[in-house]
């Protein structure tokens, strides 16, 4: 870390630096852009991979976290640029040296009302054109007077917006369209059979053939974040159940980690075994489901009912221990609600058995059939490059052939003293994508077998640390955690100022990013494979729409 | 084995000797129209739970089960919900075209039935090219799916009606080609003449290897041409919500989907005609004793249970494959089944001219 301490002060000696879990460089917008080309491009640092952009609003200044990790040495660096100028706040984009930052900037514009001078395509993600005010700052007006219940349609929706540096400093708006008049634009969804869930893409077509996809998101977003900030610590739990409700586990254990992470909680060994089991139970009903939500997209429709058929069995497990099928509510800061039913390990052992054979009934129907390999083979590739570039991990980035597993790359709770592998695929199309899951379904299976025989070894009893306090305050600073959901790195940012309620929480999710490279995965190719290419991405709306 | 014709031909006689010819041909038009109608909305119905129930085990699941004894009367509670659903009125359409085209593909299915086999003497019309009025008479439905998608002012209309155009012209070709080799093979249009053609073996048997390669590309190239998957492109309800009659409500939508089960069995009762023998039962040279027993399964029998046997291969197939992609349809049909069935119809026609059949 000092290292790369040394080496940001001598190519921005103004930059101040703040040590923590991870080191924070804090540096001035005018030197942003520059500073941003080097922490990617200087192969001292090398930090190629930006895993997300947290706005932020410190009343006295509007600004953005960014935190980086360098694929190569697993490094991280958290850089904090902010502005003082709440009436028109500016910052310099990266969208051209991170292609993920094209989706997060327009998250930040929409929140918060920071430009940022260099985006092509600088609007509203979420919320709709004329909205009044941006939610997350902190003098936001939240009278509904403002934002009534709009029933007609979003005025302009075409239009967006670039911002230009001049020589001289100043910054030029150049008005732009998002599609031109001359185009045949197709609209898929919100309602529609395979956007799962509430989803819009726009599409600009040529006979059969894509030629640009627009996602407009934010039909089912709950403004979990700026609701967070109202609630306590145990009250904000519940909404990450609520995100990608297909990692439910995961995401409430990367919240529960970085709460106890701040509070310096030690979690029973008991608990640290339910948890991963959890998440990885969690996870192969996730892969089934996606398993089964391809095949059904694709016109295979008998395959759906085979990956849900184990999936059922998987959610009556849930249902045993957890009192519910989907929105769990099983971690809880310090450890589980409860302990695991009596069942439990005969359960999830009756799944590990079945599941091999089923696997081979899988790819029976499906992954050996001629249409299903023309459709997938060779369709919506994602190069390495692309993925780090777009942020797309997962099963998705590993695909490509990325080591992104945070389990491996990063691990925490046991995972490092379980015997599993990481899958990856080198050919990065929608066929990889679909290997990548089913082949992760095994690596579940045997992880899932092992910690089946960890659990009825532990002697420990605890499944919740015994001294969670009753008031749970974290004190001042920020934390940073991430966990491997089902669908990628799921990241969870706090920032305390000492009071009952967090001052700001962010969820990075890895559905927004994957969202972001659908235009890039699928130009160029036809219209069904669209639905192959956002199938076999697997985005789930809720982590989008947060 | 019974003969219908004893029973039309006394009917006939009776009618003409207490009325002119004229009204007589006009009566019998007249119960031919209702029992025709009859028997096809039926058949529909018995379609519909056909395929549900089927794919249903294909899916391990038990199908519609509630309504009625094992769910029989499940269809019919969805026939009568479907009647009087309400015909939502679009703004900005074609009106006269869209109220047309659902009548244009059902007239086209259901003239299509004038020429089955249903049984021995049981058939509406018979002349010597029967065969050819048939495929003639099918593919005026292509033009009514047309005219929903373009009428309907819609873009995923649209999109289906242009997947469908390219489509069944497409595969209208292979139905075509195979359907010509065996009649090279059976030297005949007629249907009634194709069916004694096969009094002593079917022509799938008759014809060996060219007949097999014939039914094997027939089989794809009718569920293509009648838009059922894994070439259901034109509906792909995963791309384009429903395709061609994503704007129809009620019984308009009706018929399209009754349209779509009644071409099932039309394709169904074609290869059972072409292939397998139509209402002739399943002889086999120098086994009397067995040939009598199968005589005395009535000659409907025979046909409806071909045709199902048909239509179940089509269905299994329709539940267990993914979609094919547009440009791989169009591909399979121009690079592999019609230059395969070119060749194919040369061989038959070597194989008929030599003498190599049985």
């Amino acid at each position: 870390m000092a290292n790369i301490q040394e080496t940001i002060s001598k190519l921005c000696p103004s930059a101040t630096f703040e040590e923590g879990e991870v080191l924070r460089v804090t540096v001035d917008d005018k030197l942003w852009h520059d500073l941003a080309k080097q922490l990617k491009e200087n192969p001292e640092l090398g930090f190629d991979y930006l895993v997300g952009i947290i706005g932020c609003d410190w009343k006295e200044s509007l600004g953005c976290v960014y935190y980086f990790t360098s694929t190569k040495t697993q490094e991280h660096v958290s850089v904090k640029v902010a502005t003082t100028d709440r009436e028109n706040p500016m910052l310099h984009s990266v969208s051209d040296l991170w292609r993920v930052a094209l989706i997060q900037e327009r998250e930040v514009y929409d929140f918060y009302g920071i430009v940022f001078i260099g985006h092509p395509d600088m609007r509203r993600l979420f919320l709709r054109t004329d909205w009044v005010g941006f939610p997350l700052r902190k003098d936001y007006d939240a009278n509904p007077e403002l934002n009534p219940i709009r029933l007609e349609q979003e005025p302009d929706e075409d239009a967006t917006a670039a911002y230009v540096e001049e020589s001289d400093g100043t910054v030029k708006k150049i008005d732009r369209k998002v599609f031109e008049d001359n185009e045949y634009v197709v609209n898929f969804g919100p309602q529609h059979p395979s956007t799962h869930g509430v989803m819009r893409l726009r599409t600009s077509i040529d006979g059969e053939t894509l030629l640009k996809v627009d996602p407009v998101a934010g039909y089912i977003h709950r403004g979990i974040e700026k609701l967070c900030e109202s609630k306590t610590y145990p009250q904000t739990l519940m909404f990450t159940d609520r995100m990608d409700y297909m990692s439910a586990h995961q995401n409430r254990h990367c919240l529960c980690m970085c709460i106890e992470k701040a509070l310096g909680i030690e979690v029973p060994r008991r608990a640290k075994i339910i948890r991963v089991m959890m998440d990885e139970l969690m996870r192969l009903s996730s892969h089934l489901l996606s398993y089964g939500c391809m095949t059904m997209d694709m016109g295979a429709t008998t395959a759906f009912f085979y990956g849900f058929r184990e999936r059922e069995e998987i959610l009556d497990i849930f249902e045993k221990t957890c009192g519910a099928r989907m929105s769990l509510h099983y971690n809880v800061i310090g450890g589980v609600v409860a302990d695991v039913h009596p069942d439990f390990i005969k359960d999830v052992r009756a799944i590990c058995s079945i599941m091999p054979s089923r696997l081979k009934e899988y790819h029976k129907l499906f992954t050996g059939n001629v249409i299903a390999q023309n459709r997938t083979k060779g369709v919506g590739v994602l190069s390495m490059e692309d993925a780090i570039n777009y942020g797309v991990t997962g099963p998705s980035g590993r695909a490509t052939g990325w080591h992104c597993d945070v389990r491996k790359t990063a691990p925490y709770s046991i995972y490092d003293e379980l015997d599993f592998e990481e899958i990856t695929e080198t050919a990065g199309d929608s066929f990889a994508r679909y290997m990548v899951r089913m082949r992760e379904i095994e690596q579940c299976v045997k992880l899932l077998e092992q910690l089946c025989d960890l659990l009825e070894k532990e002697e420990g009893n605890e499944y919740i640390a015994p001294k969670v306090p009753k008031i749970i305050k974290l004190p001042v600073g920020h934390w940073f955690q991430q966990v491997e959901a089902s669908r990628g790195a799921f990241g969870v940012y706090i920032e305390s100022t000492g009071e009952k309620t967090p001052y700001r929480m962010h969820f990075n999710s890895p559905c927004l990013n994957i969202l972001g490279s659908v235009d890039l995965a699928c130009r160029g190719y036809k219209i069904a494979d669209l639905i192959t290419i956002t199938a076999s991405l697997d985005y789930v709306i809720p982590d989008i729409d947060r | 084995m019974f003969d219908f014709g004893t029973i039309t031909t006394w009917f006939d006689n009776l009618l003409e000797s207490v009325m002119p010819g004229w009204a007589a041909t006009v009566i019998e038009c007249v119960i031919i129209g209702v029992a025709l109608l009859l028997v096809y909305a039926l058949l529909a119905l018995f379609y519909i739970l056909y395929e549900r129930k089927l794919c249903a085990w294909f899916q391990c699941r038990l199908g519609p089960m509630r309504v009625g004894p094992w769910g029989l009367l499940q269809v019919f509670a969805d026939m009568f919900k479907i009647l009087i659903k309400e015909l939502i009125r679009l703004e900005n359409i074609d009106r006269f075209l869209f109220a047309l085209a659902p009548y244009l593909v059902i007239i086209a299915s259901m003239v299509s039935f004038a020429v089955l086999p249903w049984g021995n003497g049981l058939q509406i019309i018979d002349f010597n090219i029967g065969v050819f009025f048939m495929i003639a008479a099918s593919s005026v439905g292509v033009l009514g799916i047309l005219l929903a998608g373009w009428s309907s002012n819609n873009k995923y209309t649209l999109i289906g009606a242009m997947r469908s155009g390219a489509q069944m012209i497409s595969y209208e070709l292979s139905v075509g080609l195979s359907i010509m080799t065996m009649v090279v093979l059976a030297g005949t249009m007629s249907v009634s003449g194709l069916v004694a053609a096969q009094a002593d073996g079917w022509l799938i048997f008759k014809g060996h290897i060219p007949a097999v390669i014939a039914f094997v590309i027939y089989l794809i190239a009718a569920t293509g041409e009648t838009n059922r998957g894994p070439f259901d492109l034109p509906e792909a309800e995963h791309e384009l919500t429903a395709g061609y009659h994503t704007e129809y409500s009620g019984i308009h939508f009706g018929y399209f989907y009754l349209a779509e089960y009644l071409n099932l069995f039309i394709v169904s009762g074609i290869a059972s005609l072409m292939f397998l023998g139509g209402w002739m039962p399943l002889h086999i040279p120098g086994w009397d004793g067995f040939n009598m027993i199968m005589d005395y399964i009535p000659s409907v029998i025979w046909f409806l249970g071909k045709a199902f046997f048909v239509s179940f291969i089509i269905i299994w197939f329709k539940w267990s494959f993914p979609r094919v992609r547009i440009d791989q349809l169009l591909a399979l049909e121009w690079k592999y089944l019609m230059p395969i069935g070119l060749f194919n119809l040369l061989l038959m026609t070597l194989v008929v001219v030599y003498g190599w059949h049985f």
